[in-house]
Protein backbone atom coordinates (compact mmCIF):
# COMPACT_ATOMS: atom_id res chain seq x y z
CA UNK A 1 0.00 0.00 0.00
CA UNK A 2 0.91 3.38 -0.70
CA UNK A 3 1.77 6.37 0.95
CA UNK A 4 0.06 10.37 0.50
CA UNK A 5 2.21 13.38 0.20
CA UNK A 6 1.14 14.33 3.83
CA UNK A 7 2.09 10.69 5.07
CA UNK A 8 5.58 10.76 3.15
CA UNK A 9 6.74 14.43 4.08
CA UNK A 10 5.76 13.77 8.02
CA UNK A 11 7.14 10.10 7.81
CA UNK A 12 10.87 11.57 6.53
CA UNK A 13 10.40 14.85 9.84
CA UNK A 14 10.48 11.88 12.16
CA UNK A 15 13.08 9.76 11.02
CA UNK A 16 10.59 7.03 9.79
CA UNK A 17 10.29 4.86 6.93
CA UNK A 18 6.19 5.40 6.79
CA UNK A 19 3.51 6.56 9.28
CA UNK A 20 0.17 5.98 9.07
CA UNK A 21 -3.13 7.60 10.19
CA UNK A 22 -3.73 8.04 13.43
CA UNK A 23 0.18 7.66 15.05
CA UNK A 24 1.24 10.31 17.22
CA UNK A 25 4.60 11.26 15.86
CA UNK A 26 6.90 14.49 17.06
CA UNK A 27 7.59 15.77 13.83
CA UNK A 28 10.99 18.29 12.85
CA UNK A 29 9.46 21.43 12.04
CA UNK A 30 11.74 23.16 9.01
CA UNK A 31 9.83 26.72 8.97
CA UNK A 32 8.08 28.74 11.80
CA UNK A 33 6.18 31.96 11.18
CA UNK A 34 5.52 34.16 14.07
CA UNK A 35 2.99 36.92 13.61
CA UNK A 36 1.83 39.62 15.85
CA UNK A 37 -0.98 38.56 17.38
CA UNK A 38 0.16 34.84 18.47
CA UNK A 39 4.01 34.97 19.10
CA UNK A 40 3.84 37.81 22.14
CA UNK A 41 2.29 35.32 24.33
CA UNK A 42 4.92 32.29 23.42
CA UNK A 43 8.09 34.63 24.01
CA UNK A 44 6.30 35.26 27.60
CA UNK A 45 5.52 32.01 27.77
CA UNK A 46 8.85 30.45 26.97
CA UNK A 47 10.81 33.12 29.47
CA UNK A 48 8.42 31.83 32.20
CA UNK A 49 8.67 28.08 31.87
CA UNK A 50 13.13 28.81 31.50
CA UNK A 51 12.90 27.86 28.02
CA UNK A 52 13.85 30.83 26.73
CA UNK A 53 16.57 29.98 23.80
CA UNK A 54 15.34 29.58 20.22
CA UNK A 55 16.37 26.21 19.37
CA UNK A 56 16.65 27.02 15.56
CA UNK A 57 16.87 30.77 14.90
CA UNK A 58 17.99 30.43 10.90
CA UNK A 59 14.25 28.36 10.66
CA UNK A 60 12.08 31.35 12.05
CA UNK A 61 10.51 34.04 9.86
CA UNK A 62 8.73 36.76 11.21
CA UNK A 63 6.14 39.18 9.90
CA UNK A 64 3.98 41.21 11.92
CA UNK A 65 0.92 41.71 9.74
CA UNK A 66 -2.64 41.90 11.66
CA UNK A 67 -2.61 45.09 13.25
CA UNK A 68 0.46 46.56 10.93
CA UNK A 69 1.15 49.42 10.71
CA UNK A 70 0.43 49.22 14.73
CA UNK A 71 -3.26 50.71 15.32
CA UNK A 72 -2.68 51.65 18.73
CA UNK A 73 -0.67 51.17 21.94
CA UNK A 74 -1.28 47.76 22.85
CA UNK A 75 -0.23 46.51 19.02
CA UNK A 76 2.79 48.45 19.06
CA UNK A 77 3.87 47.26 22.56
CA UNK A 78 3.17 43.99 21.00
CA UNK A 79 5.56 44.08 17.59
CA UNK A 80 8.42 46.39 20.27
CA UNK A 81 8.91 43.10 22.03
CA UNK A 82 8.86 40.95 19.19
CA UNK A 83 11.33 43.11 17.87
CA UNK A 84 13.55 42.70 21.19
CA UNK A 85 12.84 39.16 21.28
CA UNK A 86 14.62 38.87 17.94
CA UNK A 87 17.15 40.89 18.36
CA UNK A 88 18.09 38.52 21.22
CA UNK A 89 17.56 35.59 19.86
CA UNK A 90 19.44 36.04 16.81
CA UNK A 91 16.66 35.98 14.22
CA UNK A 92 17.44 37.71 11.06
CA UNK A 93 14.24 36.78 9.21
CA UNK A 94 12.16 39.58 10.03
CA UNK A 95 9.96 41.57 7.99
CA UNK A 96 9.38 44.81 9.47
CA UNK A 97 6.91 47.73 7.98
CA UNK A 98 8.10 48.84 4.58
CA UNK A 99 8.72 45.18 3.95
CA UNK A 100 5.78 43.84 5.24
CA UNK A 101 2.36 41.97 3.99
CA UNK A 102 0.03 39.66 5.41
CA UNK A 103 1.68 36.48 6.59
CA UNK A 104 0.39 33.49 4.39
CA UNK A 105 1.34 35.46 1.24
CA UNK A 106 4.29 36.71 2.26
CA UNK A 107 5.96 33.78 3.30
CA UNK A 108 5.45 31.92 0.10
CA UNK A 109 6.51 34.81 -1.97
CA UNK A 110 9.43 35.36 -0.40
CA UNK A 111 10.75 32.25 -0.73
CA UNK A 112 10.58 30.57 2.60
CA UNK A 113 8.49 27.86 1.53
CA UNK A 114 9.60 24.74 -0.56
CA UNK A 115 8.22 21.54 -1.27
CA UNK A 116 8.33 18.80 1.44
CA UNK A 117 8.69 20.99 4.07
CA UNK A 118 7.14 20.61 7.72
CA UNK A 119 5.63 24.40 8.52
CA UNK A 120 3.65 26.23 11.32
CA UNK A 121 2.75 29.12 12.35
CA UNK A 122 0.10 30.28 15.43
CA UNK A 123 -2.30 30.85 12.77
CA UNK A 124 -5.55 28.67 11.02
CA UNK A 125 -4.80 29.51 7.70
CA UNK A 126 -1.32 28.08 7.18
CA UNK A 127 -2.86 25.64 5.72
CA UNK A 128 -2.31 27.93 2.53
CA UNK A 129 1.55 26.90 2.22
CA UNK A 130 0.24 23.15 1.24
CA UNK A 131 -0.73 24.95 -1.99
CA UNK A 132 3.48 24.24 -2.94
CA UNK A 133 3.60 20.34 -1.60
CA UNK A 134 4.92 21.56 1.88
CA UNK A 135 2.99 19.92 5.33
CA UNK A 136 1.59 23.12 6.47
CA UNK A 137 -0.60 23.62 9.38
CA UNK A 138 -2.54 25.94 12.24
CA UNK A 139 -1.37 25.80 15.35
CA UNK A 140 -1.94 27.84 18.81
CA UNK A 141 1.02 29.92 20.98
CA UNK A 142 1.90 27.00 23.03
CA UNK A 143 2.65 25.00 20.01
CA UNK A 144 4.27 27.57 18.53
CA UNK A 145 6.32 28.11 21.95
CA UNK A 146 7.10 24.24 21.39
CA UNK A 147 8.13 24.40 18.54
CA UNK A 148 10.63 27.43 19.07
CA UNK A 149 11.89 25.95 22.13
CA UNK A 150 12.41 22.66 20.42
CA UNK A 151 12.53 22.50 16.81
CA UNK A 152 9.78 19.96 16.83
CA UNK A 153 6.50 19.56 17.17
CA UNK A 154 3.93 16.37 18.25
CA UNK A 155 1.21 15.53 15.33
CA UNK A 156 -1.61 12.83 14.88
CA UNK A 157 -0.75 11.72 11.59
CA UNK A 158 -4.10 13.15 9.81
CA UNK A 159 -6.57 11.00 7.25
CA UNK A 160 -6.69 12.25 3.67
CA UNK A 161 -9.61 13.23 1.79
CA UNK A 162 -8.80 13.24 -1.91
CA UNK A 163 -10.76 15.94 -4.59
CA UNK A 164 -10.61 14.87 -7.77
CA UNK A 165 -11.25 18.51 -9.71
CA UNK A 166 -11.64 18.10 -13.01
CA UNK A 167 -13.59 20.16 -15.32
CA UNK A 168 -12.95 23.98 -17.08
CA UNK A 169 -13.87 27.10 -15.20
CA UNK A 170 -16.13 29.09 -16.89
CA UNK A 171 -15.34 33.02 -18.08
CA UNK A 172 -15.42 34.70 -14.21
CA UNK A 173 -15.29 31.88 -12.46
CA UNK A 174 -12.01 31.38 -10.24
CA UNK A 175 -10.61 29.17 -7.66
CA UNK A 176 -12.23 30.88 -4.57
CA UNK A 177 -15.52 29.51 -6.13
CA UNK A 178 -14.65 26.65 -6.01
CA UNK A 179 -13.57 26.10 -2.62
CA UNK A 180 -16.78 27.72 -1.73
CA UNK A 181 -18.71 24.88 -3.48
CA UNK A 182 -16.49 22.23 -1.48
CA UNK A 183 -17.35 23.57 1.64
CA UNK A 184 -20.95 24.36 0.39
CA UNK A 185 -20.91 20.60 -0.33
CA UNK A 186 -18.88 19.10 2.83
CA UNK A 187 -19.66 21.50 5.44
CA UNK A 188 -17.27 23.58 7.91
CA UNK A 189 -16.54 20.40 10.07
CA UNK A 190 -16.40 18.25 6.46
CA UNK A 191 -12.51 17.60 7.01
CA UNK A 192 -12.31 17.77 10.54
CA UNK A 193 -8.83 16.59 11.59
CA UNK A 194 -8.13 15.75 7.90
CA UNK A 195 -6.03 16.74 5.40
CA UNK A 196 -7.89 17.69 2.29
CA UNK A 197 -5.22 17.04 -0.58
CA UNK A 198 -6.62 18.46 -4.25
CA UNK A 199 -5.53 17.41 -6.96
CA UNK A 200 -7.07 16.91 -11.45
CA UNK A 201 -6.88 18.89 -14.69
CA UNK A 202 -8.58 21.61 -12.66
CA UNK A 203 -5.60 22.22 -10.22
CA UNK A 204 -3.12 21.55 -13.18
CA UNK A 205 -4.84 24.23 -15.38
CA UNK A 206 -4.37 26.64 -11.86
CA UNK A 207 -1.61 29.16 -11.30
CA UNK A 208 0.30 28.21 -8.17
CA UNK A 209 -2.04 31.67 -7.03
CA UNK A 210 -4.87 30.25 -7.65
CA UNK A 211 -3.89 27.34 -5.73
CA UNK A 212 -2.81 28.87 -3.02
CA UNK A 213 -6.91 30.61 -2.51
CA UNK A 214 -8.13 27.21 -2.68
CA UNK A 215 -5.64 26.00 0.36
CA UNK A 216 -6.15 28.88 2.14
CA UNK A 217 -9.67 27.80 2.90
CA UNK A 218 -9.22 23.75 3.74
CA UNK A 219 -9.44 24.80 7.40
CA UNK A 220 -12.48 26.66 7.04
CA UNK A 221 -14.00 22.97 6.04
CA UNK A 222 -11.95 21.85 9.86
CA UNK A 223 -8.87 20.68 7.58
CA UNK A 224 -5.91 20.14 9.58
CA UNK A 225 -3.79 21.06 6.46
CA UNK A 226 -4.66 20.63 2.22
CA UNK A 227 -2.14 19.89 0.01
CA UNK A 228 -1.42 19.54 -3.43
CA UNK A 229 1.35 17.71 -5.07
CA UNK A 230 4.09 19.97 -6.46
CA UNK A 231 4.50 20.31 -10.23
CA UNK A 232 6.53 22.07 -12.83
CA UNK A 233 4.41 25.39 -11.86
CA UNK A 234 5.87 24.93 -8.59
CA UNK A 235 9.04 23.89 -9.33
CA UNK A 236 9.52 27.07 -11.49
CA UNK A 237 7.91 29.35 -8.73
CA UNK A 238 10.00 28.21 -6.01
CA UNK A 239 13.10 29.03 -8.11
CA UNK A 240 12.32 31.66 -8.92
CA UNK A 241 12.58 32.79 -5.05
CA UNK A 242 15.04 30.95 -3.60
CA UNK A 243 18.45 28.60 -3.71
CA UNK A 244 17.40 26.58 -1.21
CA UNK A 245 17.42 22.92 -1.68
CA UNK A 246 14.21 20.85 -1.20
CA UNK A 247 13.06 17.09 -1.67
CA UNK A 248 9.85 16.73 -3.73
CA UNK A 249 7.32 14.10 -2.37
CA UNK A 250 4.23 12.82 -4.29
CA UNK A 251 1.43 10.63 -3.39
CA UNK A 252 1.47 7.34 -4.54
CA UNK A 253 -1.16 6.28 -7.02
CA UNK A 254 -2.09 3.39 -4.54
CA UNK A 255 -2.36 5.81 -1.26
CA UNK A 256 -4.66 5.10 1.18
CA UNK A 257 -7.75 7.79 1.35
CA UNK A 258 -10.66 8.04 3.78
CA UNK A 259 -12.52 9.37 1.16
CA UNK A 260 -12.31 10.42 -2.64
CA UNK A 261 -14.55 13.32 -3.54
CA UNK A 262 -15.28 13.81 -7.37
CA UNK A 263 -15.92 17.64 -8.19
CA UNK A 264 -16.77 18.90 -12.11
CA UNK A 265 -16.32 22.34 -12.16
CA UNK A 266 -17.55 23.32 -15.48
CA UNK A 267 -20.73 24.57 -14.63
CA UNK A 268 -20.05 25.87 -11.88
CA UNK A 269 -21.01 29.83 -11.25
CA UNK A 270 -19.67 32.43 -8.71
CA UNK A 271 -20.20 30.81 -5.19
CA UNK A 272 -20.99 34.10 -2.41
CA UNK A 273 -20.99 32.24 0.99
CA UNK A 274 -23.86 34.69 3.15
CA UNK A 275 -23.38 35.06 6.60
CA UNK A 276 -22.75 33.14 9.16
CA UNK A 277 -20.80 30.37 7.86
CA UNK A 278 -18.27 29.75 5.27
CA UNK A 279 -20.45 26.93 3.92
CA UNK A 280 -23.58 28.89 3.11
CA UNK A 281 -22.94 29.38 -0.26
CA UNK A 282 -25.20 29.69 -3.02
CA UNK A 283 -24.77 30.46 -6.55
CA UNK A 284 -24.61 34.17 -6.91
CA UNK A 285 -27.01 34.29 -10.11
CA UNK A 286 -29.95 33.16 -7.43
CA UNK A 287 -29.12 36.60 -5.13
CA UNK A 288 -31.69 39.14 -6.24
CA UNK A 289 -31.44 42.73 -4.14
CA UNK A 290 -28.48 42.33 -1.38
CA UNK A 291 -27.25 45.91 -0.90
CA UNK A 292 -23.81 46.28 0.40
CA UNK A 293 -22.08 49.06 2.38
CA UNK A 294 -18.45 47.93 1.70
CA UNK A 295 -16.41 45.91 -0.57
CA UNK A 296 -13.11 44.59 0.41
CA UNK A 297 -10.57 43.19 -1.50
CA UNK A 298 -7.30 41.55 0.17
CA UNK A 299 -6.29 39.19 2.62
CA UNK A 300 -4.12 36.00 2.48
CA UNK A 301 -6.87 34.54 0.49
CA UNK A 302 -7.65 37.22 -2.41
CA UNK A 303 -4.53 39.60 -2.33
CA UNK A 304 -2.52 38.65 -4.38
CA UNK A 305 -1.37 40.12 -7.81
CA UNK A 306 -3.61 38.32 -9.63
CA UNK A 307 -6.55 38.93 -7.78
CA UNK A 308 -6.08 42.60 -7.93
CA UNK A 309 -5.35 42.29 -11.80
CA UNK A 310 -9.02 40.60 -12.01
CA UNK A 311 -10.83 43.25 -9.74
CA UNK A 312 -8.84 45.74 -12.02
CA UNK A 313 -10.47 44.38 -15.30
CA UNK A 314 -13.63 44.52 -14.00
CA UNK A 315 -13.67 48.17 -12.28
CA UNK A 316 -11.41 50.37 -15.01
CA UNK A 317 -13.45 53.21 -16.34
CA UNK A 318 -16.33 51.95 -13.37
CA UNK A 319 -16.91 53.78 -10.20
CA UNK A 320 -17.93 52.15 -7.43
CA UNK A 321 -21.65 53.24 -6.16
CA UNK A 322 -22.52 56.21 -4.09
CA UNK A 323 -23.60 53.69 -1.90
CA UNK A 324 -20.90 51.90 -1.27
CA UNK A 325 -17.42 52.10 0.20
CA UNK A 326 -14.29 49.80 -1.33
CA UNK A 327 -11.43 49.15 0.22
CA UNK A 328 -8.09 47.08 -1.62
CA UNK A 329 -5.70 46.02 0.48
CA UNK A 330 -2.89 44.64 -1.54
CA UNK A 331 -1.45 41.59 0.57
CA UNK A 332 1.88 42.31 0.63
CA UNK A 333 4.58 45.18 -0.06
CA UNK A 334 5.74 43.37 -2.97
CA UNK A 335 2.00 43.31 -4.53
CA UNK A 336 1.76 46.76 -3.76
CA UNK A 337 4.55 47.53 -5.63
CA UNK A 338 3.96 45.78 -8.87
CA UNK A 339 0.25 46.63 -8.87
CA UNK A 340 1.38 50.00 -8.98
CA UNK A 341 3.65 49.50 -11.83
CA UNK A 342 0.37 48.08 -13.54
CA UNK A 343 -1.61 51.29 -12.75
CA UNK A 344 -4.07 49.10 -10.88
CA UNK A 345 -3.98 51.23 -8.04
CA UNK A 346 -5.13 54.04 -10.43
CA UNK A 347 -7.83 52.50 -11.43
CA UNK A 348 -8.70 51.53 -7.82
CA UNK A 349 -8.56 54.80 -6.89
CA UNK A 350 -10.45 56.56 -9.96
CA UNK A 351 -13.35 54.02 -9.14
CA UNK A 352 -13.46 55.32 -5.95
CA UNK A 353 -12.15 52.72 -4.26
CA UNK A 354 -9.20 53.37 -1.04
CA UNK A 355 -6.18 51.89 -1.03
CA UNK A 356 -4.27 51.25 2.23
CA UNK A 357 -1.13 49.51 3.07
CA UNK A 358 -0.46 45.94 3.37
CA UNK A 359 -2.60 44.39 6.62
CA UNK A 360 -4.86 42.20 7.49
CA UNK A 361 -6.55 44.75 8.84
CA UNK A 362 -10.69 44.54 8.69
CA UNK A 363 -10.20 41.03 7.37
CA UNK A 364 -10.75 40.29 10.87
CA UNK A 365 -12.17 43.15 12.01
CA UNK A 366 -8.89 44.16 13.34
CA UNK A 367 -8.26 48.27 11.79
CA UNK A 368 -8.72 49.89 8.64
CA UNK A 369 -12.23 49.05 7.50
CA UNK A 370 -14.37 48.03 10.75
CA UNK A 371 -18.42 47.35 9.84
CA UNK A 372 -20.61 49.45 12.09
CA UNK A 373 -23.99 47.23 13.34
CA UNK A 374 -26.48 46.85 10.31
CA UNK A 375 -23.71 46.77 7.72
CA UNK A 376 -23.09 44.48 4.91
CA UNK A 377 -19.68 43.45 3.57
CA UNK A 378 -18.87 41.82 0.60
CA UNK A 379 -15.16 40.75 0.85
CA UNK A 380 -12.73 38.41 -0.89
CA UNK A 381 -11.33 37.26 2.97
CA UNK A 382 -12.02 33.52 3.74
CA UNK A 383 -14.31 33.77 6.78
CA UNK A 384 -17.91 35.04 7.82
CA UNK A 385 -18.78 34.21 11.16
CA UNK A 386 -20.61 36.94 13.42
CA UNK A 387 -18.48 39.87 14.00
CA UNK A 388 -15.59 39.09 11.87
CA UNK A 389 -15.17 42.56 10.37
CA UNK A 390 -16.55 44.52 12.90
CA UNK A 391 -20.11 44.57 14.97
CA UNK A 392 -21.75 41.43 15.79
CA UNK A 393 -24.55 43.00 14.12
CA UNK A 394 -23.16 43.46 10.72
CA UNK A 395 -22.69 40.52 7.96
CA UNK A 396 -20.33 39.44 5.93
CA UNK A 397 -20.70 37.51 2.09
CA UNK A 398 -17.60 36.22 0.79
CA UNK A 399 -16.87 36.14 -2.31
CA UNK A 400 -14.02 36.12 -5.53
CA UNK A 401 -12.52 39.42 -6.31
CA UNK A 402 -14.45 39.29 -9.43
CA UNK A 403 -17.62 39.16 -7.55
CA UNK A 404 -16.38 41.94 -4.93
CA UNK A 405 -15.41 44.24 -7.69
CA UNK A 406 -18.58 43.63 -9.48
CA UNK A 407 -20.65 44.43 -6.33
CA UNK A 408 -18.69 47.33 -5.75
CA UNK A 409 -19.99 49.01 -8.82
CA UNK A 410 -23.61 47.82 -8.63
CA UNK A 411 -23.98 48.39 -4.59
CA UNK A 412 -25.70 44.70 -4.26
CA UNK A 413 -23.70 41.47 -4.80
CA UNK A 414 -23.46 41.36 -8.34
CA UNK A 415 -22.46 38.81 -11.00
CA UNK A 416 -18.95 39.39 -12.30
CA UNK A 417 -19.35 37.53 -15.56
CA UNK A 418 -21.23 39.98 -17.63
CA UNK A 419 -18.64 42.61 -16.67
CA UNK A 420 -16.12 39.88 -18.41
CA UNK A 421 -17.89 39.40 -21.39
CA UNK A 422 -18.76 42.74 -22.37
CA UNK A 423 -14.95 43.26 -23.56
CA UNK A 424 -13.62 41.88 -26.76
CA UNK B 1 -15.06 17.47 40.00
CA UNK B 2 -17.65 18.59 40.20
CA UNK B 3 -19.36 21.96 38.44
CA UNK B 4 -22.77 23.40 36.90
CA UNK B 5 -23.30 23.63 33.41
CA UNK B 6 -23.46 26.76 30.98
CA UNK B 7 -25.04 24.71 27.81
CA UNK B 8 -24.97 26.11 24.26
CA UNK B 9 -27.33 23.98 21.93
CA UNK B 10 -25.78 24.77 18.89
CA UNK B 11 -22.78 23.76 16.56
CA UNK B 12 -19.64 25.56 15.25
CA UNK B 13 -19.34 28.15 17.80
CA UNK B 14 -15.86 29.96 17.16
CA UNK B 15 -13.44 31.50 18.26
CA UNK B 16 -14.27 34.95 17.01
CA UNK B 17 -17.49 34.13 19.29
CA UNK B 18 -15.69 33.14 22.25
CA UNK B 19 -12.85 35.81 21.93
CA UNK B 20 -13.67 38.48 19.76
CA UNK B 21 -10.51 40.05 17.41
CA UNK B 22 -10.77 43.10 19.17
CA UNK B 23 -9.47 41.96 22.04
CA UNK B 24 -6.45 40.13 20.69
CA UNK B 25 -4.16 42.84 21.44
CA UNK B 26 -4.27 41.53 25.15
CA UNK B 27 -3.22 38.51 26.13
CA UNK B 28 -3.45 37.91 30.10
CA UNK B 29 -5.99 35.46 30.94
CA UNK B 30 -7.60 38.11 33.79
CA UNK B 31 -8.21 40.68 30.97
CA UNK B 32 -9.37 38.61 28.32
CA UNK B 33 -11.68 36.48 30.74
CA UNK B 34 -14.05 39.84 30.83
CA UNK B 35 -14.98 39.31 27.53
CA UNK B 36 -15.47 35.75 27.48
CA UNK B 37 -18.02 34.52 25.02
CA UNK B 38 -19.37 38.39 24.77
CA UNK B 39 -20.62 37.56 21.03
CA UNK B 40 -22.98 34.84 22.17
CA UNK B 41 -23.54 35.53 25.30
CA UNK B 42 -22.78 38.91 26.91
CA UNK B 43 -24.58 37.86 30.47
CA UNK B 44 -22.21 34.98 30.44
CA UNK B 45 -19.52 36.66 32.65
CA UNK B 46 -21.59 37.69 34.93
CA UNK B 47 -23.20 34.06 35.48
CA UNK B 48 -20.04 32.13 35.34
CA UNK B 49 -18.76 30.72 38.48
CA UNK B 50 -15.38 29.39 39.22
CA UNK B 51 -15.57 25.62 38.09
CA UNK B 52 -18.02 25.55 35.95
CA UNK B 53 -18.18 23.75 32.79
CA UNK B 54 -19.39 24.68 29.37
CA UNK B 55 -21.27 22.37 26.97
CA UNK B 56 -22.05 23.04 23.39
CA UNK B 57 -22.60 21.03 20.45
CA UNK B 58 -20.15 20.54 17.37
CA UNK B 59 -17.13 21.53 16.20
CA UNK B 60 -16.89 23.57 19.30
CA UNK B 61 -14.01 26.67 19.00
CA UNK B 62 -14.04 26.49 15.09
CA UNK B 63 -12.22 29.50 13.13
CA UNK B 64 -9.43 31.23 14.36
CA UNK B 65 -6.01 29.33 16.17
CA UNK B 66 -6.31 32.36 18.82
CA UNK B 67 -5.26 30.49 22.07
CA UNK B 68 -7.05 33.09 23.39
CA UNK B 69 -10.14 31.18 23.39
CA UNK B 70 -8.48 28.89 25.66
CA UNK B 71 -7.43 31.65 28.23
CA UNK B 72 -10.37 33.86 28.17
CA UNK B 73 -12.64 30.42 29.35
CA UNK B 74 -10.31 29.59 31.67
CA UNK B 75 -9.56 32.81 33.27
CA UNK B 76 -13.33 33.26 33.52
CA UNK B 77 -13.04 30.13 35.85
CA UNK B 78 -14.17 27.34 33.57
CA UNK B 79 -13.10 24.16 34.45
CA UNK B 80 -13.41 22.04 31.38
CA UNK B 81 -15.73 22.26 28.16
CA UNK B 82 -17.47 18.98 26.66
CA UNK B 83 -19.10 19.18 23.26
CA UNK B 84 -20.48 16.54 20.73
CA UNK B 85 -16.82 16.98 18.70
CA UNK B 86 -14.46 19.86 18.42
CA UNK B 87 -12.36 21.87 16.16
CA UNK B 88 -8.46 20.44 15.76
CA UNK B 89 -7.09 23.76 16.78
CA UNK B 90 -8.87 24.34 19.39
CA UNK B 91 -8.46 21.28 20.79
CA UNK B 92 -5.11 21.03 20.57
CA UNK B 93 -4.80 24.45 22.18
CA UNK B 94 -6.75 22.87 25.20
CA UNK B 95 -4.53 19.76 25.64
CA UNK B 96 -1.35 21.62 25.55
CA UNK B 97 -2.52 24.07 28.08
CA UNK B 98 -3.68 21.44 30.27
CA UNK B 99 -7.30 22.34 29.84
CA UNK B 100 -10.06 19.64 30.02
CA UNK B 101 -11.28 19.44 26.63
CA UNK B 102 -13.90 16.19 26.55
CA UNK B 103 -15.60 14.90 23.39
CA UNK B 104 -18.79 13.67 24.23
CA UNK B 105 -20.74 12.80 21.18
CA UNK B 106 -24.41 13.65 22.19
CA UNK B 107 -24.11 15.76 25.50
CA UNK B 108 -25.45 18.73 24.36
CA UNK B 109 -28.74 17.06 23.81
CA UNK B 110 -28.73 15.62 26.80
CA UNK B 111 -27.90 18.56 29.14
CA UNK B 112 -29.19 21.99 30.11
CA UNK B 113 -27.96 25.08 31.68
CA UNK B 114 -27.97 24.78 35.26
CA UNK B 115 -27.27 21.17 35.66
CA UNK B 116 -24.97 19.77 37.93
CA UNK B 117 -22.15 17.54 36.70
CA UNK B 118 -19.47 15.48 38.38
CA UNK B 119 -16.77 14.10 35.64
CA UNK B 120 -14.29 11.38 36.22
CA UNK B 121 -11.76 11.71 33.88
CA UNK B 122 -9.98 8.21 34.64
CA UNK B 123 -13.16 6.15 34.03
CA UNK B 124 -14.20 8.37 31.22
CA UNK B 125 -18.13 8.64 32.76
CA UNK B 126 -19.69 12.02 32.97
CA UNK B 127 -22.70 11.80 35.90
CA UNK B 128 -25.47 14.60 35.47
CA UNK B 129 -26.71 14.99 39.28
CA UNK B 130 -29.70 17.08 38.46
CA UNK B 131 -31.04 14.59 35.63
CA UNK B 132 -29.77 11.81 37.34
CA UNK B 133 -28.30 10.58 34.13
CA UNK B 134 -24.85 9.19 33.18
CA UNK B 135 -22.62 9.44 29.65
CA UNK B 136 -19.27 8.05 29.06
CA UNK B 137 -16.90 9.49 27.18
CA UNK B 138 -13.95 8.39 25.23
CA UNK B 139 -10.85 8.22 27.34
CA UNK B 140 -7.96 10.80 26.21
CA UNK B 141 -5.06 9.45 24.64
CA UNK B 142 -2.18 8.75 27.16
CA UNK B 143 0.30 10.86 25.57
CA UNK B 144 -2.48 13.64 25.85
CA UNK B 145 -2.89 12.57 29.36
CA UNK B 146 0.59 13.31 30.14
CA UNK B 147 0.63 16.83 29.04
CA UNK B 148 -2.49 17.72 30.67
CA UNK B 149 -1.18 16.10 33.68
CA UNK B 150 2.00 17.87 33.66
CA UNK B 151 -0.09 21.29 33.62
CA UNK B 152 0.84 21.91 29.74
CA UNK B 153 3.05 21.12 26.84
CA UNK B 154 5.58 23.59 28.04
CA UNK B 155 5.82 22.27 31.41
CA UNK B 156 6.22 18.93 29.60
CA UNK B 157 8.86 19.90 27.50
CA UNK B 158 10.68 21.67 30.34
CA UNK B 159 10.41 18.65 33.03
CA UNK B 160 11.55 16.48 29.78
CA UNK B 161 14.47 19.06 29.37
CA UNK B 162 15.99 18.82 33.09
S1 LIG C 1 -5.65 38.19 6.11
FE1 LIG C 1 -7.29 37.58 7.50
S2 LIG C 1 -7.36 35.37 7.41
FE2 LIG C 1 -5.42 36.00 6.51
S3 LIG C 1 -3.94 35.89 8.19
FE3 LIG C 1 -4.74 37.97 8.14
S4 LIG C 1 -6.48 37.97 9.56
FE4 LIG C 1 -5.99 35.85 9.10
Amino acid sequence: MGSTITEKILAAHCGRKAVKPGELINAEIDVIMCHDVTTTPAIDMLAEKGLSKVAHPERVVIMPDHFVPNKDIKSAEMVAKIRRWAKEQGIEQFYDLGRHGVCHALLPEQGHVRPGETIICGDSHTSTHGALGAFSTGVGSTDLAAALATGELWFKVPETILFRLSGKLGKGVYSKDVILEIIRQIGVDGALYKTMEFTGELIDELSVEARMTICNMAIEAGGKSGIINPDQKTIDYIKARTDTSFEIYKSDPDAEYCQVIDINVANLEPIVALPHLPSNGKPVSQLNDIPIDQAYLGSCTNGRIEDLRVAAEILQGKSVASSTRMIVIPATTDIWKQANKERLLDIFMEAGATVSSPTCGACLGGHMGILAAGERCISSTNRNFVGRMGSPKSEVYLGSPATVAASAIEGKIADPRKYLQEKP
Amino acid sequence: MTGKVHCYKRDHINTDEIIPARYLNMDKETDLARYAMEDIDPEFIKKVKEGDFIIAGEDFGCGSSREHAVWALRGAGIRAVIADTFARIFYRNCINNGFLAIECKGISEKTDSGDELEIDVEKGVITNRTKDDQYSFQAIPDFARDIINAGGLLNYIAGKAN
